[in-house]
């Protein structure tokens, strides 16, 4: 998608991955069977699909917090694992994960204090990103006095608080109303044009994939596989507003990742689409 | 947690008023039934042996205070260190799990005599030695528990992070377990005080509350043995409160919401 970017390393490469789970009887779940997937750098890719097809599953692979029974993943074209331990992406999961014994600031300060950042320099960079989420009055305060919307926030804030150039983010609005929905989907395209960060977004709900990103990948359950990729094309991320949403390019590519959503709904898995909003 | 916790009021009144009850109930019984001393001497009469013998009841709270306070220290940190090692190293943990759950069924009174021979019955480091084991118990099973209370998300963040093991256990580890620990802390603190006190019964120098009660109650002094053993009373619930309120303080805000 970022043509300015295609001579640059990818920023997620993954080549024929399959993951089983090994049941205690039978034969075990293929999770996700031979995908493939490029990610450009500063690119926003989506990985929409039912419940069950593999959407965390792949996030974890390239994550490094999981290893694909066969098939390789590269980050920035080192292993994963290396990728991993040289902190080269961010992660924000679907639960916020804040540690409750640590303040606002203290968990974003988290990554900052784990990686030998000194103490004034991780108070700044708190600081910063606190007021980029929309929480500077709330630095001080404990994860339970926040509603869950802010929770999120924090979290987010805290996956960028080593500028990552890749963030990872598993239905991170998944909790969320839909007013505040969209508000933070604002939130992170101005975010994504500021860091010139490559995303991978896993998220249930089409209008929200096809608004974030370049490409939407539409993934099929049991295995799990890419069925298809939708480029979407609305332009950079800078030039994103809220007006896009009246789009009629936007639309477009809502009908479309809808349509491969639902295409074989009739004939080959009737059941296979539950858990996708198609709002 | 800072949602509605009962009221510090609510948590001295409740019991100070039901304390005061059963005392003037007591009182009225005995005086009422006309009870001899030597089965139930009159609360009123306990407290005028306890204060006309406050000092030396108070010398044997220090001494059996002292004892449980460092057994309390000793089988703490040694509980907490272990507990730490177990949840580090799974082969440890495996062969430390019958061995604790052999130390929590030895009785104090099995125990006590062997180690009066063993430190002589002349110093406090048997009874001290007795009341770190009571309090090793507790505090072992409930940090090792807190310890494992670590959420998968926490997991994977510590695991995203790539961080030591060390670093992880210091982050998300400990803390999620603190709770647990002080739990332990404040079932182990009355047992410290309860154990350093028994073990005064089987030999060793004279002067703590266990000693005084028995040589009060053999020359038929019983109001003074009553009031040694009210000594022991305000002892434990000593041990037990100062355990409460740094539990209260200390676990404020680590309680796992969401
Ligand atoms: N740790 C695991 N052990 C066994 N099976 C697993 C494990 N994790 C995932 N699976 C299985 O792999 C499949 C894909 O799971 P995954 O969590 O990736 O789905 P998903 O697309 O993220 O679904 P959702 O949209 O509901 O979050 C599921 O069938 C699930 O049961
Ligand atoms: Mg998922």
């Amino acid at each position: 998608m970022s043509t300015s970017m295609t001579n640059d390393v990818p920023a997620v490469r993954v080549q024929g991955v399959t993951r089983i789970f090994a049941a205690r009887k039978g034969s075990g779940v293929t999770a996700l069977d031979d995908v493939s997937l490029t990610v450009a750098p500063g690119e926003f890719v989506s990985l929409i699909g039912p419940s069950g097809c593999g959407k965390s599953t792949l996030l974890r692979l390239v994550a490094d917090l999981d290893v694909p029974t066969s098939g390789s993943i590269e980050v920035f074209g080192k292993p994963a694992r290396q990728a991993r331990i040289d902190q080269d992406y961010g992660i924000a999961f679907q639960q916020a994960g804040l540690l409750p014994w640590r303040t606002v600031a203290g968990n974003i300060e988290l990554p900052l204090e784990l990686h030998g950042v000194g103490k004034a320099a991780r108070r700044a960079r708190a600081a910063e990103l606190i007021a980029l989420v929309g929480l500077a009055d709330f630095a001080s305060h404990y994860p339970d006095q926040l509603s869950g919307g802010m929770q999120q926030r924090v979290a987010i804030a805290r996956s960028l608080a080593e500028s990552p150039s890749l963030l990872l983010m598993d239905e991170p609005f998944g909790a969320l109303d839909e007013m505040t929905r969209e508000r933070m989907q604002n939130e992170l395209v101005r975010i994504c044009a500021e860091t010139q960060a490559a995303v991978v977004f896993v998220t249930h709900s089409i209008p929200e994939a096809v608004f974030l990103s370049n490409r939407v990948v539409v993934m099929s359950p049991r295995p799990g596989r890419i069925r298809s990729i939708v480029s979407v094309g609305l332009g950079e991320m800078s030039g994103r507003g809220e007006d896009l949403r009246e789009d009629e390019g936007f639309f477009h590519a809502l009908s479309q990742v809808r349509e491969l959503l639902h295409g074989d709904e009739a004939g080959i898995n009737p059941t296979g689409v539950r858990g996708v909003e198609t709002r | 947690m800072r949602t509605a916790q009962p009221g510090l009021l609510q948590i001295v009144l409740a019991p100070i008023v039901f304390g005061v009850a059963v005392i003037l109930l007591w009182q009225g019984l005995v005086t009422g039934l006309a009870i001899k001393a030597f089965i139930l001497p009159a609360p009123f009469a306990i407290g005028a042996e306890f204060t006309a013998n406050l000092q030396n009841v108070a010398n044997g709270m220090a001494v059996t205070g002292r004892n449980a306070l460092i057994g309390l220290v000793i089988g703490a940190l040694l509980g907490i260190a272990l507990a730490i090692v177990s949840a580090l190293a799974r082969l440890f943990d495996g062969m430390a799990a019958p061995v604790v759950a052999a130390l929590s069924v030895v009785p104090i009174v099995a125990l006590a005599p062997v180690l009066y021979t063993m430190f002589g019955a002349g110093a406090e480091t048997a009874r001290q030695l007795v009341a770190a084991l009571a309090v090793f118990v507790p505090v072992y099973f409930n940090t090792l528990k807190g310890l494992r209370m670590v959420r998968p998300v926490h997991r994977d963040l510590m695991r995203a992070y790539a961080v030591t093991n060390w670093q992880a256990t210091r982050a998300v580890t400990l803390p999620t377990a603190l709770p647990f620990v002080f739990t332990g802390l404040r079932i182990a603190s009355s047992l410290a005080v309860i154990s350093a006190l028994i073990a005064e019964y089987f030999g060793g120098p004279v002067g703590g509350l266990g000693k005084s009660i028995t040589s009060a109650a053999s020359s038929s002094n019983y109001g003074l043995a009553w009031a040694y053993v009210l000594g022991s009373i305000i002892l434990g619930l000593a041990f037990y409160c100062a355990a409460l309120i740094v539990e209260t303080l200390v676990t404020r805000n680590h309680t796992q919401h969401q």
